[in-house]
């Protein structure tokens, strides 16, 4: 296993005559939590649904996951091969109840122990538990993140990129939701890629991060640094 | 009472034939999000090819027959998905409406020129016990009495099967799983790894299955010729959208009270039939429900309503 779980080259992408990715790159190391921070605009969605291949945009640039290249692969295969991602407005099955959310999150799998996934992730979000027949559509904001979040751990990913979590949520759901983060990433070393805009949180559980500005690199370094940075304090911390 | 109880009766006779067209409807609209006007032209091929095998070539019993019919139906079904749909954006609806239109006419055109348009002949009923009518509360005064055809019968018993085997496949399989998923939420579906044209292939695959079989049952009863579906298609997309376009078991309730209300409003009410004076008449009613139920609640009766809570 390669230490490098995610690297991507020269990423561009654009939505008709409109480039919005000039050139990104980016290394997500095994086992650490990296977030993208960026302005409205930035990309930063962009990025990520470049790098699961997902429709709409045209993209191209290298992107290699877990050594192997994906960047021509099929958004069905690339989660085959460990990768998950919580798109931005959580990305969840409306019509569907809470429990069949979460056994189309472990599609991909042909092991038998997806009844015990469920429970364990029930018991890290003890309200879905109370939902688990309700339609998702009809839970809360916080709740369905947690559905979305849970959705994409049952395909038990190596890597899970999270668009934008704390999105529409009330500052103690996404405190707690955070926290959570960081226990699944030390309990299950599940690696991380974040897009966040609520900087502060997000690089107080990450160990690097990005900033993205109009579609390319503008700064990056472990998080630590990166939060001492005057620029991105003036920023995205609001100092 | 007598004649009420009769219209009643051919109304749920006929309720059962516009169900078995309503529910693959739903079905191709709960994985697309598209209207397939094509799918009573399909089904109607369906019950010709069981009228092949079974009589005009080879006769093979009628049940083998059927279910070689439901096979090439679905095969079908995929080829006309993959080939003629699949590359269309699936968001931008008007080609591909457009195109089912097209099917439409290329496969009654294509039905008319093998088999002419007229009624075939000795056409099998699938069940031995279809052929006959009961007939009760026959009186001096009342010689017709009420009078029970049993192909309604086979129709129904079929129509409950086929919700049964239906709710088992969607709701117990993880292809069903599937298929509710790329329903509910395309993207996501995609992100949990799911094929979705693969899904949308077995989604057109079950719902022609589903309408050979319903055309082979009813073929005996409207008469097996190209035109079978025509009128039929309309009743059919009056009982899926008042059940809600997206519900199995609406469309078949749908299918009922468009045979109830039509046979019994125009049994009464015959001036809508001679306001139109035209062999289409009836067709007024499956319309008029349709303009109803878009006005004043267009998700139709046990439809989803699009639910979000952000």
């Amino acid at each position: 296993m390669s230490d490098v779980m995610l690297e991507v080259k020269g990423l561009k992408a654009s939505y008709g005559q409109v480039d919005v990715l000039r050139g990104v790159e980016l290394e997500v190391r095994t086992g650490e939590v990296c977030v993208i921070l960026g302005a409205n605009g930035a990309g930063k969605t962009t990025t990520l649904r470049s790098i699961c291949n997902m429709p709409i945009v045209a993209s191209s640039g290298v992107v290699k996951f877990a050594g192997t290249d994906i960047s021509k692969s099929d958004t069905g295969a690339i989660v085959g091969q460990g990768m998950a991602h919580v798109p931005q407005g959580r990305g969840t099955f409306p019509e569907l109840s809470t429990i069949e959310n979460l056994q189309l999150g472990a599609y991909v799998r042909t092991d038998n122990e997806v009844e015990d996934d469920i429970d364990r992730w029930f018991q890290m979000f003890p309200v879905l538990k109370d939902r688990k027949d309700q339609a998702a559509g009809s839970l809360s904001g916080g709740e369905q993140q947690m559905l979305a979040v849970s959705r994409a751990l049952m395909s038990r990913p190596k890597l899970l990129l999270l668009d934008e979590p704390s999105l529409g949520l009330a500052p103690i759901i996404i405190e707690d939701l955070f926290s959570t983060f960081k226990q699944i990433n030390e309990d299950e070393g599940t690696t991380m890629l974040i897009v966040e805009q609520n900087a502060n949180l997000a690089l107080s559980i990450a160990q690097s991060a990005y900033v993205l500005e109009t579609g390319s690199i503008a700064l990056s370094g472990p998080a630590a640094q990166l939060r001492d940075d005057p620029a991105v304090q003036e920023a995205y911390l609001g100092a | 009472m007598t004649l009420f109880l009769q219209r009643v009766i051919d109304g749920l006779q006929n309720g059962a034939i516009y169900s078995v067209v309503a529910i693959p409807m739903v079905l191709i609209f709960k994985a697309t999000t598209l209207i397939n006007f094509a799918q009573g032209e399909l089904a109607m091929l369906g019950a010709f090819f069981c009228f092949v095998f079974a009589v005009q070539v080879w006769s093979v019993p009628v049940a083998i027959a059927a279910i070689l019919a439901m096979i090439l139906a679905a095969l079908l079904g995929m080829g006309i998905e993959r080939t003629m749909l699949r590359s269309f954006d699936p968001t931008d609806h008007l080609p591909v409406v457009l195109i089912t239109l097209g099917i439409f006419y290329i496969v009654n055109a294509f039905a008319g020129d093998i088999w002419n348009y007229q009624v075939q002949p000795d056409v099998p009923n699938l069940f031995p016990f279809a052929d006959g009518t009961t007939v009760l509360m026959q009186s001096e005064t009342n010689r017709l009495g009420l009078r029970i055809q049993h192909d309604s019968i086979a129709i129904i018993l079929s129509l409950l099967v086929m919700l049964g085997v239906l709710h088992l496949i969607l709701n117990k399989t993880k292809m069903g799983l599937a298929f509710r998923g790329v329903s509910s939420n395309t993207e996501s579906s995609r992100l949990v790894g799911i094929r979705v044209g693969r899904i949308l292939s077995f989604g057109w695959a079950l719902a022609c299955a589903f309408g050979a079989l319903g055309a082979i049952i009813v073929a005996p009863r409207i008469q097996l010729q190209p035109n079978m579906m025509l009128f039929v298609l309309v009743y059919a997309l009056a009982a899926a959208a008042f059940g809600g376009l997206d519900s199995v078991g609406g469309a078949a309730i749908g299918g009922f009270v468009i045979g109830l209300l039509n046979s019994v409003v125009l049994g009464y009410v015959a001036d809508i039939g001679v306001m139109s004076s035209l062999t289409a008449a009836p067709l007024v009613m499956p319309v008029i429900v349709l303009l109803v139920v878009l006005w004043f609640k267009p998700s139709g009766l046990f439809g989803t309503k699009t639910i979000e809570r952000v």
